[in-house]
């Protein structure tokens, strides 16, 4: 552990840090560019300099330079202030003053470091160098003349997204960031350069020109739109939800956000339920909440308890789920799933249905099987963590299911059930086996069971370390099976009129003409798709933006997103109208205030007292979940998101994420289901 | 990009397969990236033979990608970032021309002039109306010593002057190359007129 003295500071840091990382060790900030935390080191801004006593008389880039013992280093001497200076000046050379015109104008490196170190003028009486502005999709705009070629995106592109597209071309004065090709960005996690971006070459291009930073209210929450809850901050200027940005949590999302998270939020304004709605022959028309409330009561007067049934939705917060259960059970109902999708899970034991390794656990894993899941597409942060296991250490990664890029190599073990056995060899010898299994595997029945076998084997059950994962793709689901909304007669059995009374809370992934044409179906929910067209009531709720909730992501980690806006014309918090909707009916909810809500969670299942925290723990208990593993049917797993960009009723509605689909993906061929 | 057509395909012909197996197996396996810079060289040249014209279209550069199992970005890079390399079609002859220090402290202003003046070629990095010549300036080739010098693709004429430049060009326009190396008759890049050193043995030898 080298030791060394930075502006007087004494200092020790881990072998292999360099200069730079010792001085934010020290807490001294150092100017920086090309510099990132979490890409490769390239040197080449030359912000960071600094100066060394005993090496030659000359500044020295921080982010380059090896931390040594007894190395004393100074950071704000004349040689480097002048150092500095000069760095920013030839930076300003080419680099346009349209600050007033630049979307990061407020938030810019180069902006703030130019505040430090640079000239109140320029000397350079010659002409500027223009660059073409490069075409990189529906989510990044480029003005390339801003671009001072710190390759961060570069970097980002090839190292954390894994799919280089991105390079530099040609050299000195003609050198231009790009695709050289014409293309759009294919990685899901695309938008992050936008970020890492230190001026305002590459920006949001549909925010483009929408809103200044320091105009905007931030509100931090939690990201619904997957199952990994990435942690992120609602820019909003008064009731409209401008962009969304992620927010650093080393344990879930780092600090990257998928394309989908951060884009959707156009889908917000579309498409919405705005007030309630019942259906008077045959035909839906707007009502008021007495009207909806009344239409419900009078229904569910009339209908026996067991005759009841309700569905949460991929978006639903806790808080409101548990209302809706709470209800049910004092009309006398059980009949409640949270698997519009049918995923063969049960609730009896907690880490048969999380992600137990946890996300930041990847990183230590040395062999992971994914089995029946394109985590690619199904939660893109977590797919750069695994490309980071990797890619840092080293593990290998066994595939069962079709075959994609998963921007990693993998071996691909096979398409189905048939190659479980080439899985348990391939973990063989494994010293931190990992088993991701996805919902593609959880459609088929005992694949659950014969997963836990797999890992049981590997020895990823240890009391050290839990190796067995289930990878969600719905943001509600862990939550629902934590409070238990899963009981009585399935998704499936609810539907072709095995209930009279179907409520379903923002439930719209699944093949709505299977409901019955007797049953009467409650829709509550924020979006008009599927299910809101079926309703016989709709019920206006909010969506994630705009409520305060609580979010279980597939680790099992408790999560809290708060109200940034308010729900759109008369829609309400989703709990508020369960609670109205319970006095309504004459069975009124002993709850009145979100803090009352939330001790109730706490009272149905502990694990709700601790937000944000979750311990890494070991598998105590290696026995399996239900099911016969021998029995598994030879099937093959066939993906569970088809388009990336539109998985929800959200981004279903989101221009952006159309465009991103129409951009990237193929048309797909005319099917015939 | 340019006002030019980038061919619809590109495949390795058998000299070419052969070149860069050799070149490959130069560099230890899972590094075979760093054949890039041969390999390109070679879409160069399998382009010269089969077009007459030496020049790496981006199919080459894709063929070169797969062929090293490298992504496209990363050749392009290379092949962008090199002067050596030609983005769009040429001449037939490339006419390089010197025009560093040496070379123009002993008259390449005179040998730019004179190919401007046989080719009709206004700018660089144009090529002639004919279809013959491009010129395109270049830094030091490192032959100094015999400056000025003219590089017609890989061949160099050394010691040239305005009359020598014209002479070539005229014979290359022909299809007849002059023989390559010094014009005036100096061997390699000895001193000019014959040996000035190690003129007699010395005497105790």
């Amino acid at each position: 552990m080298p030791k060394l003295t930075i502006d007087g500071i004494e200092v020790e840091v881990p072998p292999g840090s360099t200069v730079l990382q010792a001085a934010e060790a020290a807490g001294i900030e150092i100017p920086r560019f090309c510099y990132h935390d979490r890409l490769s080191i390239a040197g080449n801004c030359r912000m960071c300099l600094v100066e060394i006593e005993k090496t030659p008389p000359k500044p020295i880039s921080s982010c380059t330079y090896p931390a040594a013992e007894g190395m004393i280093v100074h950071t704000d001497t004349p040689m480097v202030r002048n150092g500095r200076r000069g760095v920013m000046e030839f930076l300003l050379i080419n680099h346009p003053l349209d600050c007033p015109i630049c979307d990061q104008g407020g938030e810019c490196d180069l902006q703030d470091q130019a505040m430090g170190y640079g000239m109140d003028h320029s000397r350079y009486a010659e002409n500027k160098r223009a660059v073409k502005d490069k075409e990189l999709g529906p989510l990044v705009k480029t003005v390339m003349t801003r671009c001072i070629h710190c390759t961060r995106c570069i970097r980002f592109i090839s190292e954390v997204a894994g799919v280089p597209d991105l390079g530099a071309t040609s050299r000195g004065e003609h050198m231009e960031v790009g695709t050289y090709v014409e293309k759009a960005l294919s990685s899901e996690l695309s938008a992050n350069i936008i970020d890492l971006c230190p001026v305002g070459a590459l920006t949001s291009k549909p925010y483009a020109f929408t809103a200044r930073s320091w105009e905007l209210t931030k509100t931090d929450s939690v990201d619904v739109l997957d199952a990994v809850g990435a942690n992120i901050r609602v820019d909003t200027r008064g009731p409209e939800v401008l962009r969304i940005l992620p927010r650093l949590n080393e344990d879930v999302n780092e600090e990257w956000l998928g394309d989908k998270s951060r884009f959707s939020i156009d889908g917000l304004k579309r498409r919405r339920l705005d007030k309630p709605w019942v259906r008077k022959d045959g035909k839906l028309q707007a009502a008021t909440w007495q009207q909806a409330f009344d239409a419900i009561a009078t229904k569910l007067h009339d209908t026996k308890g067991d005759r009841i049934g309700a569905i949460a939705g991929d978006l639903c917060d806790a808080e409101s789920m548990l209302a809706l259960k709470d209800l049910m059970a004092a009309l006398g109902s059980f009949n409640l799933d949270c698997r519009q999708d049918g995923a063969k899970l049960t609730n009896a034991r907690r880490d048969h249905y999380t992600f137990n390794t946890q996300i930041a656990g990847i990183e230590d894993a040395d062999a992971i099987l994914i089995i029946g899941s394109n985590p690619r597409r199904e939660a893109p942060v977590l797919n750069a963590r695994i490309r980071k296991a990797w890619a840092n250490s080293g593990a290998k990664i066994g595939v069962i299911g079709a075959e994609t890029d998963l921007t990693y190599p993998v071996t691909h073990l096979g398409t189905g059930t048939t190659a479980l056995g080439a899985g348990e060899t391939f973990l063989n010898g494994a010293k931190k086996p990992m088993v991701i299994v996805g919902q593609g595997a959880l459609k088929h029945e005992n694949l659950l069971a014969a997963a836990w076998g797999i890992a049981s084997r590997a020895g990823a059950l240890t009391p050290e370390w839990h190796g067995f994962n289930v990878l969600h793709t719905a943001a509600a689901r862990v939550g629902a099976l934590d409070l238990g909304f899963l009981s009585g007669k399935t998704a499936g059995e609810m539907l072709n009129g095995g209930v009279d009374v179907l409520y379903l809370l923002g439930a719209d992934e699944f093949n709505i003409a299977k409901t019955g044409p007797a049953t009467f179906v409650i829709y509550q929910g924020h979006h008009g798709d599927s299910g809101a067209a079926r309703a016989d009531v709709i019920l206006p709720g909010a969506a994630y933006t705009e409520k305060s909730g609580t979010y279980v992501n597939t680790e099992g980690r408790v999560q809290r997103g708060f109200m940034a806006t308010h729900p759109p014309g008369e829609a309400r918090e989703d709990w508020k109208i369960i609670r109205a909707l319970s006095a309504h009916t004459g069975h009124a909810l002993p709850y009145d205030t979100i803090a009352a809500v939330r001790a109730r969670l706490e009272q149905v299942n502990p694990v709700f007292a601790n937000v944000g925290f979750l311990p890494r723990f070991g598998c105590s208990d290696t026995t399996a979940p239900a099911g016969d593993p021998a029995a598994v049917a030879n099937v093959n797993f066939t993906p569970v998101i088809v388009h990336y960009h539109q998985t929800d009723t959200i981004s279903r509605a989101s221009p952006t994420m159309a465009a991103c689909v129409a951009a990237l993906e193929p048309a797909p061929a005319m099917a015939a289901e | 990009m340019a006002d030019f057509e980038q061919p619809a395909h590109f495949a390795f012909d058998a000299d070419s397969a052969a070149e860069i197996d050799r070149v490959v197996a130069k560099y230890p396996p899972g590094r075979q990236a760093s054949a890039v810079i041969p390999a390109l060289y070679v879409v160069q040249r399998q382009m010269k033979r089969q077009t007459g014209s030496a020049w790496v279209p981006l199919k080459g550069m894709d063929a070169v990608g797969e062929r090293l199992g490298m992504p496209p970005i990363r050749v392009y890079e290379v092949a962008t970032f090199y002067f050596m390399f030609n983005m769009a079609p040429i001449g037939k002859y490339h006419l390089q021309l010197c025009t560093t220090t040496p070379c123009w402290l002993r008259g390449s202003d005179d040998i730019v002039a004179a190919c401007r003046e046989a080719t009709g070629i206004k700018g660089w990095k144009e090529t002639s109306a004919d279809g013959l010549f491009t010129m395109t300036e270049v830094e030091c080739v490192g032959a100094c010593v015999n400056a000025p010098i003219l590089q017609v693709d890989d061949d160099f004429y050394e010691d040239m002057d305005r009359e020598k430049t014209l002479l070539v060009i005229a014979a290359l326009r022909e299809g007849k190359p002059p023989a390559v190396g010094s014009m005036i008759g100096r061997q390699r890049s000895a001193p000019e007129g014959g040996p000035t050193t190690l003129l007699f043995a010395p005497e105790n030898g």
